[in-house]
């Protein structure tokens, strides 16, 4: 029976290993190191918070494995040997695979700050860094957390959650500016505050100091300042976690570059989610997506694969979402932070402040292009539809109604809109 | 079994640490049920009236101060930091006591009134029912019952908790209208309303006048006292009769389809007024494995059953006794209800047959079960022995082991351990009709929103009713689950706006799919074609 080993029980191997069973018997065996089971990693937030225990970040009970014949394995794998068509782990077990896939994950990028490696210094993605944030957080008078971006944010939310101060440096200008656009940008920028989090724009990350102990005691910023903290987060992204495979004979770019089929350069090694680096970009998306969502359609794909049917990976249409305190955010289709130069962008934001919409369109033939959304919940399948039939901007303000997934009895911001809309951009052709 | 993260210090959780505000309100919540405690053991009050209203205030006052302290200085959101930190929503050493303290109350009520001071013998009571007398000839001219306190107690707790709520709540308007709908339908329908009819009603026998209370979930709706209670009732009699049997075959089916059953299990709905409000610090307590979804539907259709074959019975020997006042012969009777179950249950079937999920299945299991049964009666029973017990015992069991010990005792008393919906999950009668219904019959459903999952578990978390809802939610597959009351806040917790309750056409409201939308057009087109 062919042996399929998947390296990673994050959202990416999991739905892959869950779609392989729906298709056929091979022997699927799981490696991981972080947890004995899968748990959703967007969720580590809401375990520290109190919102959830950790078991209920686990989307599958616990016999789920092995009623499905997953095997699971505890394990940190050190090497992969192709030759020999085995994995070796940490304790020198070696695991025989047929096909073997690369479902790792990502890393907290860290740029070689003076005293990133500090006791207290830590990202946000692992169990382990959820159970270093636990110990400290007693004694923490203030934490630090440096990087403007979607984790920066949740870890900025969870510290507030224990009435812990947090300073919050952001590189750029405006809160996560290279994606959102600037009105967007300014409204997160005003809600952060709102929840009395300390935020430091246009702020770098000089030097994290130690106390006699080995432990962060301080931060300094390239304003000069030395800002005293027992926590520091490093948010400044994250990227592919292989330095295991680098004597590997894989070949490796910021991760492991794959083509459309998912495949590596050697026969019957894949690698799918944050990890895989497509050789060349598809469409407007970037070579590494470390994203929810991409990981658990590369494992959809892939499965199709593996399972005798080759399927190239051909994502639809660009969506994402996040949360940003207490405002809800999704996007659909692509909206850039500056406008392209055939871009046009409609805003608009509620009075409330905690409300907005972008809209992109083609500037010439009016072609609806992406949509951002924030306090107000828009439907998938409306805009995927529209994507696909390239339906003009009209089109998509005219069914504001039809696109909303708000909750029953909302109060509709739609005429307004409508309104807002027709005097800035119709006058020159209607629906 | 991974460990779950365990802090062990006792300085971590800071924000579980209360204001001085917060704290007054507390006390002053406690001030007021301190005076009904020292009512329960016989002091005697001076002025009780003036006691008691100062008692009522100031637990109104209490939460109010809470309550605004809490929610209105902080940014309007989901609020659910610590919960699973806190020793009263986690099932710590508050938890238990508030717990037994429930239970004993709900025991003393219903086996042992005399300790609440209840003067059997039509004397003048003492302890906490004397206590609450002045309002009791307020509202019905009578001296106050031990269920006259209970029921004040609810609506306090309802309309009190109910605020709360929604200062908690207060982004969403969903949760504001329902929860005021809750506070409405409790505070009239089954307070004001029925005591003013008592009030002007003196001499008549007592029979339910609570409009929206209907059979199953009313189990002594059919029984002998009551029908004839009803029936010597003069015209309010004969409308509650007519009204409260409209209610079972016309206003609910018909509510139910347009709307599921959250009409009534989340809007209007007593016991799932008081598990909304008063019991929303424990939703999360439901046990959400699949063991607990068995038991739950051996438990729910177990009740059901029980419930039905009880009405039959009774009716059954109310026929047998009193051919004169009865509109029909118990053979009739016996023959009509068949009748209409075998219709009922044929025409799912036969229409349904495809959209059956397992609780669906058991339901209609329970239906046949129930028309055998009756068969059985018709052919094997006197006037009083049904299937050889009497069937005033077969009531009198119901009342206890249903009525009294599940629904209150174990339904209210557990709200802190087990969570608040014990009773509307594992015990409801109407709430397993109206699942039916919803499964099969209605147009409600919670969509999932396109490939938006993230997989979190909030939603399945915070559900009352112990419905995994992630798993739905990943496989973008719409919820339509027998037992979901609608009560919305699945979808109010998702962080990325994943579900939408929603009323709407009957096609593709059961659909499954393996590809989630965002993925390669086609291979979705290929796959879940299927």
């Amino acid at each position: 029976m062919e042996h399929i080993v998947i390296i990673g029980n994050g959202i990416a191997g999991v739905t892959l290993a869950r779609h392989i069973r729906k298709k056929s018997d091979s022997k699927i065996t799981i490696v991981s190191s972080e947890n004995e089971f899968f748990f959703s990693r967007t969720a580590l937030m809401y375990v520290f918070m109190g919102h959830m225990k950790f078991e209920h970040m686990q989307p599958y009970e616990n016999d789920f494995w092995k009623k499905n014949k997953i095997d699971l394995v505890q394990g940190l794998v050190t090497a992969v040997i192709p030759t020999s068509k085995e994995i070796i782990l940490s304790n020198n077990e070696k695991i025989a695979y047929d096909k073997l896939v690369l479902a790792t994950g990502s890393k907290p990028n860290k740029y070689g700050w003076p005293g990133q490696d500090l006791e207290g210094v830590t990202g946000l993605y692992h169990k382990q860094d959820l159970e270093a944030l636990e110990n400290w957080a007693p004694k923490t008078k203030r934490a630090v957390i440096v990087g403007g971006g979607l984790i920066g944010i949740e870890l900025a939310e969870m510290l507030r959650s224990r009435n812990i101060p947090v300073t919050f440096l952001v590189r750029e200008q405006s809160f996560w500016s290279g994606v959102l656009p600037f009105g967007e940008s300014q409204m997160i920028n005003r809600h952060i505050q709102e929840h009395h989090i300390d935020l430091r724009l246009d702020t770098n990350l000089v030097e994290i100091l130690s106390d006699e102990k080995g432990h962060a005691r301080a931060v300094v910023t390239d304003k000069g300042e030395t800002i005293e903290c027992e926590i520091v987060g490093l948010t400044a992204g994250v990227s592919p976690n292989i330095d295991f495979l680098k004597d590997s004979g894989i070949e490796l770019g910021k991760g492991i570059k794959v083509n459309r089929y998912l495949e590596t350069n050697i026969k019957d090694i894949y690698a799918i989610g944050d990890c895989a680096e497509q050789h060349e970009a598809i469409d407007l998306r970037r070579p590494i997506e470390a994203v929810w969502y991409t990981g658990r359609m590369m494992g959809e794909v892939l499965a199709q694969t593996l399972t005798g049917m080759p399927t190239a990976y051909k994502p639809g249409h660009w969506f994402n979402s996040a949360k940003f305190l207490d405002i809800e955010y999704q996007t659909y289709g692509w909206v850039w932070a500056t406008a392209k130069a055939d871009e046009e962008q409609f805003y608009w934001e509620h009075k409330s402040g905690k409300k907005a919409i972008r809209i992109s369109f083609d500037k010439k033939d009016r072609t609806f292009l992406g949509i951002n959304t924030f306090g107000i919940r828009m439907r998938h399948e409306f805009f995927d539809t529209v994507l696909t039939k390239k339906e003009k901007v009209d089109y998509v303000i005219h069914h504001l109604a039809e696109a909303n997934f708000d909750p029953e009895l909302y109060t509709s911001h739609n005429q307004e809109i409508q309104k807002q809309f027709i005097s800035q951009f119709v006058g020159v052709k209607t629906t | 079994m991974s460990k779950s993260v365990k802090n062990i210090s006792i300085a971590s959780h800071e924000n579980m640490q209360m204001d001085g505000i917060q704290k007054l309100g507390i006390t002053l919540g406690l001030l007021g049920l301190f005076i009904m405690t020292l009512a329960l053991l016989n002091v005697s009050f001076p002025n009780k009236g003036i006691w008691l209203a100062g008692s009522i205030v100031s637990i109104f006052t209490g939460i109010v101060v809470y309550a605004n302290r809490t929610y209105l200085n902080q940014p309007e959101g989901i609020k659910n930091n610590g919960v699973w930190h806190k020793d009263f929503t986690n099932k710590g050493t508050w938890a238990w006591m508030t717990g037994i303290i429930l239970t004993s109350f709900y025991i003393v009520l219903y086996w042992f009134p005399q300790y609440l001071g209840l003067n059997g013998d039509g004397g003048k009571s003492t302890g906490i029912v004397g206590f609450f007398d002045p309002l009791s000839y307020i509202l019905n001219g009578k001296a106050a019952s031990q269920w006259f306190v209970y029921g004040t107690l609810y609506t306090i707790a309802i309309l009190g908790l109910g605020y709360k709520f929604i200062l908690k709540y207060r982004h969403n308007k969903y949760q504001l209208v329902r929860t005021l709908s809750v506070m409405f339908f409790q505070l009239g329908f089954a307070f004001l309303i029925p005591e003013i009819l008592e009030k002007l009603n003196p001499e008549k026998a007592y029979f339910a006048k609570d409009l929206k209370n209907m059979w199953p979930l009313n189990y002594y709706f059919f029984n002998e006292w009551h029908l004839k209670n009803m029936f010597e009732g003069g015209n309010l009699g004969m409308f509650m009769l007519f009204f409260g049997i409209a209610m079972i075959f016309i206003i609910s089916p018909i509510l139910t389809y347009f709307y599921g059953k959250r009409w009534y299990c989340s809007w209007v709905c007593g016991c799932g007024g008081l598990a909304e409000t008063a019991g929303d610090s424990f939703r999360h307590l439901s046990n959400k494995t699949e063991t607990a979804w068995k038991i739950e539907r051996w438990m729910i259709h177990s009740v059901l059953v029980f419930s039905f074959v009880m009405t039959i019975a009774v009716i059954f020997t109310f026929l047998s006794n009193n051919p004169e006042i009865s509109f029909i012969t118990r053979e009739q009777f016996i023959w009509g209800i068949v009748a209409f179950l075998i219709v009922f249950t044929g025409t799912l079937y036969i229409f349904k047959r495809k959209e059956l999920d397992t609780d669906a299945v058991y339901t209609m299991l329970s239906l046949v079960a129930i028309i055998i049964i009756s068969l059985f009666i018709n052919y094997f029973s006197g006037n009083q022995n049904i299937l050889f017990i009497d069937s005033n015992s077969l009531r009198e069991w119901y009342g206890f082991a249903i009525g009294a010990a599940f629904s209150g005792v174990v339904g209210v008393g557990f709200y802190p351990i087990m969570g608040n919906r014990v009773w509307c999950r594992f015990g409801c009668p109407m709430a397993a009709i109206l699942g039916l219904q919803q499964r099969l019959f209605s147009k409600f459903r919670i969509t999932t929103n396109g490939g938006q999952c993230i997989s979190c578990g909030n939603c399945s978390t915070y559900c009352e009713m112990g419905i995994d809802v992630r798993s739905y939610a990943q496989k973008g597959e719409n919820i339509v689950r027998s037992s979901c009351v609608g009560c919305g806040i699945c979808a109010a917790v998702c962080p990325r706006g994943v579900l939408k309750l929603e009323n709407d056409t009957p096609a593709g409201r059961i659909n499954s799919n393996e590809i989630l939308l965002g993925n390669d057009v086609d291979l979705m087109d290929l796959i879940n074609q299927k």
